[in-house]
This record gives structure tokens, C-alpha cells and sequence, in this order.
């Protein structure tokens, strides 16, 4: 359901879930389908002995689709016009993220009622990973 | 990611929300779609990225009968020209869409780069680090400019820590 202005607050918040103990397969299914293959997100060989991490590691992308998951069910299918993010940590296999939206602002440009969200998204540790803003078309 | 021709297709759409856990049935079911307010299956709000899965020459996409830098019979299948040692590594450092209008299955895309601005500082963990941005503009096959995306890239002097 879309949300109704009425019924927003600047200060509220919506947080989810939105990956639990992150599989080393969840992330080949993301480079299956977003066509990255970087090897630094799916091959453990190349990633420990050439390029020096300790495992693999998500796609930034990854973090930023289950982060926009949290927002399209706050705000509703198609009401997005603006999300944008700064990845600000790696996320690894096994992490669990938790996603939020703050409400920043309520207005109306052209005729058209949109909220302004801050958005985190933090690990099991409390850790940032992702951090962005994201704006939406609201119901009056 | 420049191409001249981004099909959208359901299935795609389908295993792309599968790989972000997102089961609303907007990606997935045509009926279901009918009758939420866009009324019909749409794309999750970065699927846009997979644009790269069209991009002639994308660079992290194996070639057949191409060396490619993951492992095989060796840790890698390219020997990398020497950087001084470093470790280091590109990232991807932010990303911003702005959604100008809907996109379905049936949509042909077109992905038209534009040069972004560059610049360097010196990071906490992963050494100097150097930034580019590119601006990437998807029309539909009505010409209609549906997402503008913002992509920063980050090269990083060291492995980041």
C-alpha cells in the first residue's frame, strides 16, 4: 500500500530484515543475474591468493538491491523516484543486514506530495554498510 | 554501461529478484501485477544494473576463448601487469538512480553513457584512493527517459582492510 501523507511523520522509521546469514550461493545468484562476474564476489581462490581478502565478498549492488527491498515495501510498488547510495562497507557471507528508511522530510513539488527518506543498513555487528537517501511519491 | 539494447524480460526480472530475496509478486507474476497500482510486472528499482548482461565488452563477463582473471587451473588466468605491489582494487563506491518513468516486460532499453567527473583523496583503509564517476541514461524504445543512473567508482592503492 502506498503511503498516505496524513499519516507520516517527519522522524518515523521503517526498518527490515532483509538478508539473513548471507549465502555465499545468494551472491552467485547475484552475479547471474546482474551479469557481474567480478571472481572477487564468487571465487575463493582468486579472492584469497591473488586479490588478498579473506573470503569473498558481496557485490555493492547486492547490498543496495536488498536495502531498495526494504524501501519498495515501505513505500509501495513504483513510487520511488529517487534512490541513491554510498557503499560504505563490504558485506560478507554469513552477515545479517537490517535495512531502514527515516523520514527526513514531507513536501510537495509540482502538484505532487513526496517524502524524503535517509537510508541505513547495518550488520549483526551494528556496522554501516550501506547509507544513501531515497525519495518517493506519497498519497495526500 | 552503454548498449542499444537492454531487452526487459519477465524471466530476467524473476531471477533478478530472486538474487535480491525479494518474493513480491510484482516481479514475478503477471497476474498478481494486474492488479497493484502500476498494473503490470516492473523491475526492481536497481535492475537496471543488469545492463551489464548487454554491454558489449563488459569486462567482468568471461569471453569464450579469452583468458579470464578468475581462477581455473591457477589462482588467476591472467598474469596482471605489476602495479608496484599494491593489492589494489576497483570498487564501487556509490550508486544513485533517478526513476523518470515505469519500465515493463516488452520494453527495449537503450543505455547511452555520459562522462562523469574524477577526483582523489587519501582514504583511511585502502590507501589513495581514486574516484570516477559515470552517468548512464536509459530511454525505452519510445525514446522516453526512463532512469538516469550515477555510478562512482573507486581504484584503491592497497587492499582495503
Amino acid at each position: 500500500m502506498p503511503l498516505s501523507k496524513a499519516n507520516l511523520n517527519v522522524g518515523d522509521q521503517h526498518s527490515e530484515q532483509v538478508v539473513d546469514n548471507l549465502s555465499r550461493t545468494q551472491i552467485i545468484q547475484y552475479a547471474g543475474a546482474s551479469g557481474d562476474y567480478n571472481p572477487l564476489h564468487t571465487d575463493e581462490i582468486f579472492t584469497t591468493q591473488v586479490a588478498g581478502y579473506p573470503t569473498v565478498f558481496a557485490h555493492g549492488m547486492l547490498s543496495m538491491g536488498l536495502t531498495g527491498k526494504m524501501l519498495t515495501n515501505y513505500v509501495g510498488d513504483g513510487r520511488l523516484t529517487k534512490y541513491g547510495v554510498r557503499f560504505v562497507a563490504q558485506v560478507w557471507p554469513g552477515d545479517t543486514l537490517t535495512a531502514t528508511a527515516t523520514i527526513d522530510d514531507i513536501r510537495e513539488e509540482d502538484g505532487v506530495s513526496l517524502v524524503d527518506l535517509s537510508v541505513s543498513t547495518v550488520n549483526q555487528d551494528g556496522a554501516e554498510v550501506v547509507k544513501g537517501t531515497a525519495t518517493a511519491r506519497i498519497d495526500d | 554501461m552503454a548498449t542499444d539494447h537492454f531487452p526487459i524480460e519477465a524471466g530476467h526480472i524473476m531471477l533478478f529478484a530472486r538474487s535480491i530475496g525479494d518474493t513480491n509478486p510484482i516481479y514475478h507474476d503477471a497476474s498478481a501485477a494486474a492488479d497493484t497500482e502500476p498494473g503490470h510486472v516492473i523491475p526492481p528499482p536497481t535492475f537496471v544494473q543488469a545492463s551489464a548482461q548487454f554491454t558489449d565488452g563488459y569486462v567482468l563477463r568471461p569471453v569464450v576463448g579469452e583468458p579470464w582473471f578468475g581462477s581455473g587451473k591457477e589462482p588467476t588466468g591472467v598474469k596482471r601487469e605489476s602495479s608496484g605491489g599494491g593489492g589494489g582494487t576497483g570498487f564501487h563506491a556509490e550508486q544513485h538512480y533517478e526513476y523518470h518513468a515505469p519500465i515493463q516486460p516488452g520494453d527495449v532499453l537503450k543505455a547511452v553513457d555520459k562522462p562523469g567527473k574524477s577526483w582523489e583523496r587519501e582514504g583511511r583503509r585502502g590507501g589513495t584512493l581514486k574516484f570516477s564517476e559515470s552517468i548512464t541514461e536509459y530511454y525505452n524504445q519510445d525514446d522516453v527517459l526512463v532512469v538516469t543512473a550515477r555510478s562512482v567508482g573507486v581504484q584503491t592503492s592497497r587492499v582495503v582492510e
